[in-house]
This record gives C-alpha cells, structure tokens and sequence, in this order.
C-alpha cells in the first residue's frame, strides 16, 4: 500500500536526533509491547510480512503521532483479533471470556531455543531465477492497496542486478495470506541520478533488496 | 486473574525518567491490559516476556558484532569467509537466529562507504547489534538516508569526500546488513580485544566510522 510507512525520499522530518547512552526500551511498557509481539508470535497464527502489514494499517496521521512501539501495539492488537485469538469485547474490557483451547504458548525456557530458530524466509526450493548479476532490470510500478517491500521511490526505475540471493517467501503475497509464491531475491543497484536526478552525487548508488515478481527486464 | 501481576514489572523501573510518580499513560494502561488479558486467556507467559525483554536487554547487543568486526581485522582467512558468507561465518561466534537468519557484511574501503538503512520500518540484524536505537526506526533517518545519505553522514559528524562513492542499503527483503568499518590507523599493536572494545554500533550501521585511541584523545 502506498502508506506513510514508506518514507524513503520524503522531506519535511527534520533532522536525524541522537541520544547518548540509548537505553534498549525507554520505558517498561516498550519492553513488554516488544516481548507480548514476539511471544504472540510464537503461538504460529501469523508470519512476519503479517505483522509488518498490520502495522502498516494503522491510519496514517496516527501513524506519525505515535511512537515505534505503539506502532507495534497496533498491530498485535490487530493480528490477535483479525486471527480470532481475542475478541473486540475481550481488547475494550479486559476481562477474558474464554480461555484459549491448546496449551502451546511461548514458555521461558524455550525463549533460548525460540530465539535461535531459523525462521525459514529462504526456502530450498528449485526456482529458476529470471536475471542474473549485471542484468539491467526496472522496478515494476506497482501500487497494490495491500502489503508490498517494493518502496514508492523505486517504482519504475532502472537498475542493476547486483546480485541473486537465492530464493525465499514472497513478502507480498505472504502478508496477505496468498501463499508464498517462492522466487528470487536480487540486491537491486540504483544509481543515485536515476533515483533522485541529476543534482544527486554522480558516484552514489541505492541497493534495494527486490523479488523477481518486482522487477522486468530493462 | 493469574497469580502473576503484570505491575510488578515495573516496580524495578521506576527510576526512569519521567515514570516516577507519574500517572500511567492511556499507553501504559493498554499495554498492562492486554498483558493481562492474554495472560488470563493462557496466550504468553509472562515468564517468558521478562525472558524476551531481558535477552534483548543484556544478552544480544552491538558488542556481538564488535567481536565480529575486530576478528575480521586481525584474521585475513577469517575476513574472507566473512565477505563471503557472513551468515556462516558470524554463527561461528554462535550469534544466530532471530532477524539474523541471512546475514550480508558489507566491507567499508577508502573508495566505498557503506550505510544501511530500511526506509520501511526497522529492518536490523539483531544478532550482532541487538535491537535499533530510536533514531534508525524515525521518520528523519529513514526518510532521508536514500536521499542525502551524505547530508545525514555530516550531520551525524561524518564527512565522506566526494572521490569515496557512498552506497546505501535499503533493508527490504530478509537481509540484514552489516557494515564492515575500516581498522583505523595507529591501532597495528592492538589486540582482537582491544580493537572490539573501540568498535561501536553506529559505526557497524555505517553511520561513523571507528577512532582510534589516538584519535579519541584529541
């Protein structure tokens, strides 16, 4: 979706503020909305390009009136009763109305093992790629009102296939249950000019991280 | 209700700033409500989110990728495999899994700056720096990085000349990137551990570059 979350090229943020001695949460509540999103996870209702989409919805003024975590509150509140895991009635009053059936939530000693697990977003499966390094390719213009990891700034540019990672999910049809339409995943160069004009530095390049479904021959 | 109270968990915080004594914020009490609701409902344990929180707090962190980059210096064999395959190489270190399954390490040189950035959201390789600070996950880095990294660079205290090509990496597939910063000058007597203590995070994202000691005390 063409959201407020896509924010590579925009003006108008103001300048990049740091912090000293950054503590990893700034207050308990990040934490724990931080570890309830990664527990919740764990239960296997969802995937990870679901979690990214949920927050994506959030309304776009919301959106940039609130903070990192609170973005990740939305979301989870949203997987929870979008994958029927805990009622509207259940989120605005507190109270649990029934307990969930199975037993298979996150415990504590299997953080650890929980933690290491390779999650499989690359997959084995033979698929042909369709280009190989030093291909010249151009981001397809696409504005799909669902999930996509295709930035607005690179829609209908021209690049170069820097190199094949292999092959893994497919973030957008992923996110929005419609299978994992396994493919390639190319580190896309963009050259600055391309991107931004020819006011951009000469020598400076983008690298995006695109799947063959995003990309056509130049 | 279960026999834990999830208010304990801030009992310990309250030395944070601006939390003490203050009243709790509509957020506080939406994060506190749904803890406890899917707690009642058998969803998470909270066990296991002090266990996530505290993972994340003191366990995985930016000195992992210090240990990283400081072995990359010292060992010629080990660099290699690590440009070559950084997943594999970094797992030597037992630094795995989660937001880290496929890794890239991307070599900072007198003629390329490196600098990542995921303009969608917060893409991070946490295995080796744990979890971003705010300013990577805001509106002004991520909209900025791909159009002025330059002018991001400089305002962070970074100048890099006009003959070195600055490239950017925009996160958005399942790679995580770390930036390979170069070993400053004068730091030839130093040990792998003394070079790891003067490797710091923002360097690793390619937003500064390591002093050395000699530099520092300037």
């Amino acid at each position: 979706m063409n959201g407020v979350h896509d924010m590579g090229g925009m003006h108008g943020f103001g300048p990049v503020e740091l912090e000293q001695d950054e503590p990893v949460f700034h207050s308990a509540w990040e934490g724990r909305a931080f570890a309830l999103t990664l527990a919740s996870g764990f239960l296997g209702k969802w995937n990870l390009d679901m979690s990214r989409s949920a927050r994506e919805q959030m309304p776009a003024a919301d959106y940039l009136a609130t903070t990192y975590y609170e973005h990740w509150l939305f979301g989870l509140r949203k997987l929870l009763v979008d994958q029927g895991l805990v009622t509207d009635q259940e989120l605005a009053t507190g109270s649990c109305e029934s307990r969930a059936p199975d037993g298979r939530r996150l415990a504590a000693a299997d953080v650890p093992t929980a933690l290491k697990n390779r999650r499989a977003a690359r997959l084995d499966e033979e698929v042909a790629p369709r280009f190989r390094s030093g291909d010249r390719v151009v981001a397809r213009n696409l504005n799909p009102v669902g999930h996509t990891r295709l930035p607005r700034y690179a829609r209908g540019r021209a690049g170069l296939i820097d190199r094949d990672h292999g092959v893994f999910i497919f973030a957008d049809t992923n996110a929005c249950g419609l299978g994992k339409k396994p493919q390639h995943v190319y580190s896309v160069r963009f050259a600055a000019r391309e991107l931004w004009g020819a006011g951009a530095p000469a020598r400076d390049a983008v690298y995006l991280d695109l799947w063959d479904d995003h990309l056509e021959a130049a | 209700m279960s026999d834990h109270d999830p208010h304990d968990h801030d009992e310990h915080r309250e030395h944070q700033p601006g939390e003490h004594g203050a009243p709790l914020t509509e957020t506080q009490l939406r994060v506190r409500a749904l803890e406890s609701l899917l707690v009642d409902k058998g969803l998470v344990d909270p066990a296991a989110l002090d266990a996530l929180i505290d993972t994340y707090e003191t366990k995985v962190g930016p000195r992992n990728g210090a240990r990283i980059v400081a072995r990359a210096w010292v060992d010629a064999a080990y660099r290699r495999r690590l440009l070559e395959d950084a997943t594999a190489a970094i797992a030597e270190f037992g630094f795995v899994g989660r937001q880290g399954e496929d890794l890239v390490v991307l070599e900072n040189t007198p003629k390329v700056h490196n600098l990542v950035v995921c303009t969608l959201c917060s893409c991070y390789p946490w295995p080796v720096l744990g979890l971003p600070p705010v300013w990577y996950k805001s509106a002004p880095y991520r909209s900025r990085a791909v159009i002025d990294p330059r002018g991001v660079l400089r305002e962070m205290g970074l100048v890099v000349g006009d003959e070195v090509e600055v490239r950017v990496w925009d996160s958005t597939a399942e790679l995580r990137y770390l930036v390979l910063p170069e070993r400053p000058p004068g730091t030839e007597g130093l040990g792998e551990e003394e070079l790891a203590a003067l490797v710091t995070r923002d360097a690793m994202i390619g937003v500064a570059e390591v002093r050395s000691p000699a530099q520092e005390a300037r």
